[in-house]
């Protein structure tokens, strides 16, 4: 690996969000929006609020990011870009790190601005410390870059590639504890959901929220960036150096 | 021409896309440190014989050795430059922000001011490729394949949409770097590029049907004119 090239790599991806101001903004300003709206949606039952904020909150980035990264990939591969790539002596991993450095950062920042107005305006509070929440963030974006990366592989369009969002991560979102809790689930799908890795970027927030930083807080963000680095080695078997 | 070994040596090489045979079964020779060549018409599998020479297409059979190497070895990726056809750069960049990312990855940081000269981009520099007629981003494209300062470098149809003047440009730069001992195979499909090129390489469906110097193979098919030559050369086949 080369740290060079991983750097360039993120900087290139970094110049080329700054180009699309448009998807900048909603990056930044969709998340707090709809936690706005939540917030007067929930305006009678404030103790719902309370408990759905801190987890959505680091739960925007993992959606948002899988869905950039899909998209960003599959330009790369069908604009010919990745082709030449792979024609040039970049390993995949500096390719891959150059891409989850970038999205990172735009994570780091989505989740900060999304907490200063869940915590600052909307008098969201957690048990845990504040910080947390960001960096599970953050990690939880990863693995929206991961799955993102891999799941892109299969899609020869950008529709297709949007259609994944809702095929792969939403039934994960309906299961992961966060509209039902999962002890009141049926049993089968309870199981499932202890196979599915948002149901870990979930219960990490909601400790954080409630203040259970115990060992379980550290195997959650253990799973999630177990699944983030399996995903990446599947992604990155799918960047072929020869294709048909 | 040149007594050293051939730059690339392609024996029997055998390619299938789909259920499509697009290379049966082709040998040839690229000679070093010249200007080579690859015309035919459209589809005769150019691309793919290029793809396969730079190591990014999938064979069925046969072998491509490249600068001594199996084609696609890692150490190659340094030593061979290639241009796809449709060019290969990011849009929503700019054309320096392009070269300064890619000679990020393979170097030549300090070559992308003469690069960006010899494409004929100069006053294009922080214009957004996107925003670039079809001929200017293709020479972008080119500018990164130039970046590395590659032994061999491969360019399919590098000329395609641009002004007379600039296409003679590039063909006294490729002649300079031939002379600097770099080797290149250049697609074309225009007559008067063909007659340009050191060493020709004539296909069509997928088989070679004559190699040699443009006078060699007008001599061959006993015409003053290139292109008279290459139809009679193809009717022998």
């Amino acid at each position: 690996m080369s740290a060079r090239a991983t750097f360039a790599t993120t900087r290139r991806v970094l110049e080329q969000l700054r180009r699309d101001h448009r998807t900048l903004a909603l990056v930044l300003v969709v998340p707090p929006a709809l936690l706005v709206l939540l917030r007067y949606v929930l305006d009678g039952s404030p103790g719902a609020f309370q408990r759905v904020a801190v987890p959505l909150v680091g739960l925007f980035p993992l959606i948002v990011m899988f869905l950039v990264t899909s998209i960003a990939m599959l330009r790369e591969r069908t604009g010919g870009t990745l082709e030449r790539l792979m024609s040039l002596p970049l390993s995949k991993l500096d390719l891959l790190a150059g891409y989850g450095l970038a999205f990172a950062l735009l994570a780091a920042a989505q989740a900060s601005v999304t907490s200063l107005v869940a915590f600052g305006l909307l008098g969201v509070d957690t048990a845990g410390p504040k910080p947390l929440v960001i960096a599970l963030a953050v990690s939880n974006a990863l693995l929206g870059v991961g799955l993102g990366l891999f799941l892109s592989a299969f899609a020869t369009s950008e529709f297709q590639a949007v259609q994944f969002m809702p095929a792969v991560l939403l039934p994960q979102i309906l299961l992961c504890g966060l509209f039902v809790q999962r002890a009141l689930m049926p049993r089968a799908l309870r199981i499932a959901s202890d196979a599915l890795p948002v149901t870990y970027a979930y219960d990490g927030l909601d400790r954080v929220a409630r203040g259970l930083t115990d060992g379980r807080l550290w195997l959650d963000a253990a799973v999630v960036l177990g699944t983030v680095a399996l995903s990446v080695a599947l992604g990155s078997t799918t960047l072929r150096r020869r294709t048909p | 021409m040149s007594v050293s070994a051939p730059a690339v040596v392609v024996h029997d090489l055998f390619v299938e896309r789909g259920r499509r045979t697009v290379l049966p079964s082709l040998s040839v020779d690229v000679p070093t440190g010249v200007v080579t060549g690859l015309l035919g018409p459209s589809g005769c599998g150019k691309t793919t014989l290029l793809r396969a020479i730079v190591g990014v297409q999938r064979v069925a059979g046969g072998s491509v050795t490249v600068l001594g190497l199996p084609a696609g070895t890692p150490q190659l990726r340094q030593r061979v430059a290639y241009m796809t056809q449709a060019p290969s750069v990011y849009a929503d960049l700019t054309v320096l922000e392009n070269l300064r990312y890619f000679a990020a990855l393979v170097g030549g940081r300090e070559r992308i001011v003469s690069v960006i000269a010899t494409v004929g981009l100069g006053d294009r520099t922080s214009s957004l490729v996107r925003d670039l007629s079809g001929g200017e981003r293709s020479r972008t494209s080119l500018a990164v394949a130039l970046l590395g300062a590659p032994e061999l470098l491969v360019l399919d149809e590098p000329t395609v949409g641009l002004d007379p003047r600039l296409r003679r440009e590039l063909w006294e730069t490729f002649h300079r770097l031939a002379a600097d001992g770099t080797t290149l195979l250049v697609s074309t499909h225009v007559m008067d590029e063909a007659d340009r090129c050191d060493h020709l390489l004539l296909m069509r469906d997928g088989l070679l049907i004559a190699t040699g110097s443009p006078d060699e193979l007008r001599a061959g098919a006993g015409t003053t004119d290139l292109e008279t030559a290459f139809l009679a050369l193809a009717e022998r086949t």
